[in-house]
């Protein structure tokens, strides 16, 4: 594995490999000393051709945790904003020796692009691309998953997760989707027909209308942002109807199984797709995809970056 | 094999004025099934099992990048820590002595035992480090080119030890 661009490029194997590893990890950051010497002297940079908090943080708290040095790059403040290429910018930090280059673009495809040109000799990670995929999130949701539920096994087999909401602009559910049915889970997508895209049919998952329908079915209830910034047009009729159908709130909290926890990739819109008090419940595991997102980045790192790219 | 763990355990013991000081610490794989080994024969000796525990040192290794990357094993820290305890490292096999500059730095990371001791199933010389065991089930004089294997029963089905000629 040199590259990570999508979820469908990988194994079954080659996932859970990603989440041992990951659990292996989350010893040491458990621990006292957080610093560990393996890709001492290694650059990694964050081109971030986007907006982001979480990915950004997470991936540099990954990269320093294992001694890396970090670059971060964003588009506003940067030659990007004067009208530079991704050739021209790949091509600079190529010549700065860049071992590493986590890749978030507006555009579907940008991390591939960069990866099959011969622009940098380096890995190219994705951490989102337009509306296509976002791998480490779906790693980091399988993880939080497993540990949560998996009972110890090594897949996701038994499990049903329903993914609620903005399935239409969402990478973070395209790159769930594939994984976590690569993982032997059962995924039932619920959004209102608008929001689901065109070939949904053609998804190894179940599709409903209705959210109380399968809110007492699943295991996890994963909760989309509501992505405004896409949304040229109306895709519903207004806020308030839309968290009436698809929103999580006390009543939906109430009606889940015992066991069943709450998911959200960030960031949340409060009150429009989940309400407060759902967020913060006991139920609620959204903080910790925060922390397992360190880890599981580690895990991903440690698997690029640590050993020869010769063999 | 089974007298050799007898004999070490037996020198940890004497050595350390008993087990209540001691934690051992297996590097993974066969140094943490020989630790377990020597464990079960310090509880057989003292009627009480020592702090007994495994250390992975994948993520402290100097020869990472030579290498395709490798699955991460446990590390399991028994309840009393290592700080100030007498830590007693074990391994099947001391060659250049590269993993135990490893486990010392992982072991740095974790907190200060009072003293770090080396246990090794067999010592087979050609050392590109200072560093020396305390307790030596074996030293078998090999050249380069030669390799050995350390056999358990727990994984292997057969307790032994096999020296083959490699390739020159």
């Amino acid at each position: 594995m040199r590259h990570l661009l999508s979820i469908a490029d990988l194994s079954a194997a080659q996932a859970i490999q990603i989440l041992d590893t990951a659990e292996e990890l989350s010893r040491v950051s458990d621990g006292p000393m957080k610093k560990l010497p393996t890709l001492r002297g290694r650059t990694i940079v964050n081109l971030f051709a986007e907006d982001s908090t979480r990915t950004r943080i997470s991936f540099e708290a990954a990269a320093k945790r294992l001694s890396a040095d970090v670059i971060n790059f964003s588009a506003k403040g940067s030659s990007v904003s004067k009208g530079e290429s991704l050739k021209d910018t790949a091509q600079t930090l190529q010549a700065m020796g860049a071992d590493a280059v986590i890749i978030r673009h507006s555009a579907s495809g940008a991390a591939q692009r960069l990866a099959d040109s011969q622009w940098m000799t380096g890995s190219v990670i994705n951490a989102g691309d337009g509306t296509h995929e976002h791998p480490s999130q779906a790693l980091l949701d399988a993880f939080t998953i497993r540990r949560n539920l998996a009972h110890g096994g090594s897949d996701l087999t038994g499990i049903h997760v329903a993914i609620v909401g903005d399935i239409l602009h969402s990478r973070v559910a395209r790159s769930n989707v594939l994984l976590l049915t690569k993982l032997g889970a059962q995924v039932t997508l619920v959004a209102p027909p608008t929001l689901l895209p065109t070939g949904v049919e053609s998804w190894p998952v179940s599709v409903a209308y209705n959210f109380d329908d399968v809110i007492d079915k699943v295991d996890v209830v994963m909760m989309l942002r509501i992505q405004l910034e896409r949304m040229s047009e109306l895709f519903f009729p207004n806020a308030r109807e839309y968290s009436h159908y698809f929103g999580l709130n006390r009543d939906r909290l109430k009606a889940m199984k015992p066991s069943a926890i709450v998911m959200h990739p960030g960031p949340m819109n409060r009150g429009l797709e989940i309400t407060a008090d759902s967020a913060d419940s006991a139920r609620s595991v959204i903080l910790q995809q925060v922390t397992n997102g360190v880890t599981v980045r580690m895990a991903i790192l440690y698997l690029l970056l640590a050993g020869s790219q010769e063999l | 094999m089974e007298r050799a763990i007898t004999r070490i355990s037996h020198e940890i013991l004497e050595r350390n004025s008993g087990s209540d000081s001691i934690t051992l610490l297996g590097i993974p794989t066969r140094g943490a099934h020989l630790a377990a080994r020597i464990a079960s024969k310090i509880e057989a000796i003292e009627g009480r099992s020592p702090q007994c525990g495994t250390l992975d040192i994948t993520l402290h290794r100097d020869d990472l990048r030579m290498r395709p990357p490798r699955a991460l094993m446990p590390t399991t820290i028994p309840s009393l820590g290592v700080e100030n305890r007498n830590v007693i490292l074990v391994d099947d096999v001391l060659f250049s002595g590269r993993t135990i500059r490893a486990a010392l730095d992982a072991l740095g990371e974790i907190g200060r035992p009072a003293s770090v001791q080396l246990a090794v199933l067999v010592d087979r010389g050609h050392r590109q480090l200072p560093i020396r065991a305390d307790y030596v089930g074996k030293n078998l004089p090999t050249s380069l080119t030669q390799i050995i294997k350390v056999h358990f029963t727990e994984l292997d089905g057969v307790d032994e030890v096999t020296l083959e000629e490699g390739l020159a």
